[in-house]
């Protein structure tokens, strides 16, 4: 049986980074991975990373932007953490091997981004997100004498010994089928966020929520998962991502009258508000009859604004993203985007070291919450927060390691459970739905009605159709009977993970009586510092989780900003 | 040029090679019809197909939109990635009306579309020391080097490790051995680098590898099947004009003058003279060079190449005896050219991410490099 000082689960940004850290640390390591580590969902983030390199910005703007960001409900002790600590992390990554584009000086280049006051995201063209994941793998290859790598093996569930302390997981090597229990002094969850509970989104399909709801099970809390982050300018058909890049860049919003509408609501930021700002705006123009596109459900993004030269050399992906999944030359003509579904702010509830509550729980990138992005994340300031809290919690768990001996612990019966858990999924009687059914339903669900706007009745009738579908989802049929790469069989897995995800996220959205970041409710349209300057956080009951979602309330850490009306 | 996207549903056939191994029999073939917009991809083709039909036909897949790499595939017998596909453009290459699909080749199949690229591509990965080797002393802010080179080594920072080059890499069909295009790529992205402290060591073990640099055959196989313009087979030319031009590497597998002996006999005769061209590879331009002991051991052991060579009617007796030419003016053309290229006081090299031109109305990216680059946006020169 497997054991380590420290087990990651995740092989994204956050997870590679904590591994890495870690094994700096002189702890064993191993990083565990559903997927090969460079198909990791990070690798789709385009646009590029914050940090106060220049000598003309400081690490406070960076900190009070994202504050402002958040609609305040971000904790700014830890926000103050990620972006003084931002500068140093980007070097690092630099002097890792980073292919950071550069200025006439030879300098790391910087690009404009929303919400930002001045010019503060590295970028490596607009593939940022696979450089660093590329450049983290490079260097996991390089450590393979410390940091074990179990790719394409499957979580389904985490261990906790008698004192509730979480000491290894069980997983499943999707290519041989076989069950195994590995034993840990630490866990780290960083295994991303829970898009796939939307349809559409820009995450991958493999973005399905397993650390929120694996967490979640055991008894941890999450907090602020109403807040659900779309991103403005996404491909109408498919959900495709255009990068907020293209914005820095200088492209427009038109709607079909040809105005720059954000003149309306960020007439100093225009098309560069934060997300929830610019998101809200678009929907507007759709809703009341100013959309483009056949069935005037688009908006216009105009790339062709920025010089040619510059597009092709800095957005050079989206511009075959345009060519391949809509049909636009985006150096020629607009194209046509809407907001998607992109981001969850939310997460499992940690500290600054990525500590859960449950001792020996760690969570960190988009998995956790500690929460620097409280009501609303900036654009580039999600690769921070995988860097920075991946590190961290590598640092913190590789020391707690070092004080403590392997936890002897019973394995067995919960190794036996979940592979009969899988078992009795294979061997389901084809009555009910396909897996593949309830998905769809689930996520048009919550694209429907906990979207950019909510009100109660919408709320609560997607409550009830989640409570069907999770009935739904424990009977759901498959095909596949084999062992050797079944993932027919882990889909049905990921399915209740999903559900566990939108059930806490709307259960918090009718909670929060009010409209903060990215959360707008047309029945409470007002932000209520009074009453809701407060976390919520989301606990499963531990009666064997009958009693469903439990809510409670933590406060928003003010340090130095008091919160104020947002004006972009 | 962009298509149009507004096209209602079609239908379209999906003839999938499947592969179960757990079942103790061969691969078959197994036929889904699903009904999507013509522009939609291969990928969601497959998908319908599993979600409607049969939930066990395996994949990799995740991000639906050419960046993860995970679903690299066969589509009518050419590599690509399944979700950068089009259902039409693979309709339209289609042999008899259905799209057929098959895993990737070069590797062992797992179970039906999902091969074992750890046993082939990571293993290759690994050979090249793929990470930096950092010039020391690491300075306190970023290293300080030029916009251009790296935007140069992002090209292949841009490989998404998808396997498509591998797949088809002619020459490790041959040669398993050969450490091949997507690991060379790879190889290019520290040699190109300016903040790498060994660029000779990396050339020298990758030149005197005999599965290094010079095993290429320059099918160009790699460059049509890269999805991201990563160019593999340019990047690996450029790997060996800078170990041959930059650090005169000569190598002992003789590939640096086998090169040059090609380009040499191109330059005076327009076309290849293949009798001369192993002599010519040991010995130099020089008639004494050609008795080389090498270049005779090397002559015996291609006997049979020439000798079949000979029963085809490739090679004639006098062909092999005497130098031919293409016809005089078309040899000065072909002269001129080498002259235009080695008159230039720094070699060109391409870059798909340095694009050409500023404004819509000047006239295409500069000559040198449009006919070599096909995938857009426009390639362009730059030193």
């Amino acid at each position: 049986m497997p054991a380590h000082d420290v087990l990651i689960i995740g092989a994204g940004l956050a997870g590679q980074r904590a591994a890495l850290a870690a094994a700096e640390e002189g702890a064993s390591v191993a990083i565990m991975s559903k997927v090969h580590p460079v198909r990791s969902h990070s690798v789709a983030a385009a646009g590029g990373i914050n940090a106060a390199i220049s000598v003309d910005d400081d690490w406070r703007s960076h900190a009070y932007d994202t504050v402002k960001g958040s609609d305040f409900l971000g904790d700014q002790d830890a926000i103050e953490v990620m972006c003084s600590e931002a500068p140093k992390e980007v070097m690092e990554l630099e002097h890792m091997g980073v292919t950071f584009h550069r200025n006439d000086k030879g300098e790391m280049d910087l690009r404009a981004f929303g919400g930002a006051s001045m010019k503060r995201t590295a970028y490596v063209a607009d593939i940022t997100g696979q450089a660093l994941l590329h450049v983290l793998y490079e260097q996991l290859l390089k450590h393979h004498e410390t940091v074990a790598r179990y790719e394409e093996w499957f979580t389904t569930s985490l261990l906790r010994d008698e004192h509730g302390n979480c000491c290894g997981a069980i997983a499943r090597d999707v290519r041989s089928g076989k069950m195994e229990a590995f034993t840990a002094k630490n866990v780290i969850l960083a295994c991303g966020g829970a898009g796939q509970a939307y349809k559409p989104t820009t995450n991958g399909l493999i973005v399905t929520g397993d650390g929120i709801s694996m967490a979640y099970r055991a008894g941890a809390p999450l907090m602020d998962m109403e807040m659900v982050q779309y991103h403005p300018t996404c491909l109408v058909e498919t959900g495709i991502l255009i990068t907020e890049g293209a914005r820095g860049e200088g492209a427009h919003l038109l709607n079909a009258n040809g105005e720059r509408f954000m003149e309306k609501s960020a007439p100093n930021k225009m098309e560069l508000a934060s997300r929830d700002v610019v998101s809200r705006a678009e929907q507007i123009e759709i809703n009341e009859g100013r959309g483009v596109g056949p069935d005037k459900a688009g908006i216009y993004l105009d790339i062709t604004v920025v010089p040619r030269k510059r597009t092709l050399e800095a957005l050079r992906e989206i511009v075959n993203l345009g060519k391949d999944f809509a049909g636009v030359d985006i150096t020629r003509e607009p194209i046509m985007i809407r907001p998607g579904q992109h981001y969850i702010m939310g997460g499992v509830k940690t500290d600054v070291d990525g500590r859960t509550p449950i001792d020996g729980l760690y969570a960190a990138g988009e998995v956790a919450c500690v929460s620097v992005h409280g009501g609303n994340r900036l654009g580039a300031n999600s690769l921070l927060d995988t860097l920075i809290f991946g590190r961290r919690s590598g640092e913190h768990a590789a020391k707690r390691a070092a004080s403590m001996g392997m936890p002897e612990v019973d394995v067995n019966a919960q190794l036996l459970e979940d592979a009969a858990r899988i078992d009795a999924i294979i061997k389901r009687p084809r009555d009910g739905r396909r897996v593949s059914e309830i998905k769809t339903e689930l996520g048009e669900t919550m694209n429907k009605y906990a979207a950019v706007f909510r009100d109660e009745a919408g709320l609560q009738g997607a409550l009830e159709t989640i409570h069907r579908l999770r009935e739904e989802a424990d009977k759901a049929w498959i095909d596949d009977r084999g062992t050797v790469f079944n993932q027919d069989v882990l889909g049905a897995i990921e399915l209740g993970y999903m559900v566990d995800c939108a059930e806490t996220t709307v259960v918090a959205a009718i909670e929060r009586k009010e409209s903060r970041g990215a959360q707008f409710r047309t029945d409470f349209p007002e932000r209520n510092d009074g009453e809701w300057l407060k976390h919520i956080d989301v606990t499963l009951t531990q009666d064997g989780g009958a009693g469903g979602p439990q809510i409670s309330y933590s406060p928003v850490t003010i340090t130095q900003w008091q919160p104020e009306e947002r004006k972009y | 040029m962009a298509e149009a996207h507004d096209r209602p549903p079609e239908q379209f056939t999906l003839r999938m090679r499947r592969y179960d191994p757990e079942s103790g029999s061969a691969p078959y073939w197994d036929e889904h019809t699903v009904e999507l917009e013509p522009h939609r991809s291969v990928l969601e083709g497959i998908l319908q197909a599993r979600d409607r039909f049969d939930g066990s036909i395996g994949i990799r897949c995740s991000c639906r939109q050419a960046i993860c790499g995970s679903c690299g595939i066969r589509v009518n017998g050419e590599p690509a990635l399944a979700c950068h596909t089009h259902l039409d453009a693979a309709l339209a290459s289609a042999n008899d009306g259905v799209i057929e699909i098959e895993p990737m080749g070069n590797m062992p199949v797992i179970k039906d579309l999902i091969v074992d690229m750890d046993a082939v591509h990571w293993k290759k990965i690994q050979r090249v020391t793929p990470w930096l080797l950092a010039k020391q002393p690491v300075p306190e802010r970023e290293y300080l080097v030029s916009k251009e080179s790296m935007v140069d080594v992002t090209q292949t920072m841009a490989c998404i490790q998808c396997g498509a080059c591998v797949s088809d890499c002619l020459a490790m069909e041959v040669d398993p051995g050969f450490i091949g295009p997507a690991a060379l790529a790879k190889a290019y992205r520290f040699v190109g680098d300016p903040r790498d402290d060994q660029q000779f060591e990396r050339l020298n073990d990758l030149a005197q590898d005999p599965q290094g640099i010079f095993d290429c055959t320059h099918c160009f196989k790699c460059v049509e099947a890269c999805p991201k313009g990563v160019n593999p087979m340019g990047q690996i030319m450029r790997l060996r004009r800078i170990a041959t031009q930059d650090h005169h590497i000569v190598d002992q597998n003789n590939g640096e003058r086998h090169e040059a002996a090609f380009a040499s006999l191109i330059k005076n005769n327009g076309i290849l003279w293949e009798a001369e061209l192993i002599p010519r590879s040991y010995g130099g331009n020089s008639w004494f060079g050609k008795f080389a002991p090498a270049a005779g051991k090397e002559l015996m052991s291609s006997i049979p190449t020439a000798v079949r060579g000979l029963l085809r009617g490739k090679m004639t007796i006098p062909k092999i005896l005497k130098p031919h030419r293409i016809p005089k003016p078309d040899l000065g053309a072909v002269q001129a050219i080498y002259d235009k290229i080695e008159s230039r006081p720094e070699r060109y090299e391409l870059n798909l991410y340095i694009a050409g031109e500023d404004e819509p109305k000047e006239p295409a990216a500069v000559a040198t490099g449009a006919a070599e680059e096909s995938t857009s946006p426009e390639g362009s020169a730059n030193r």
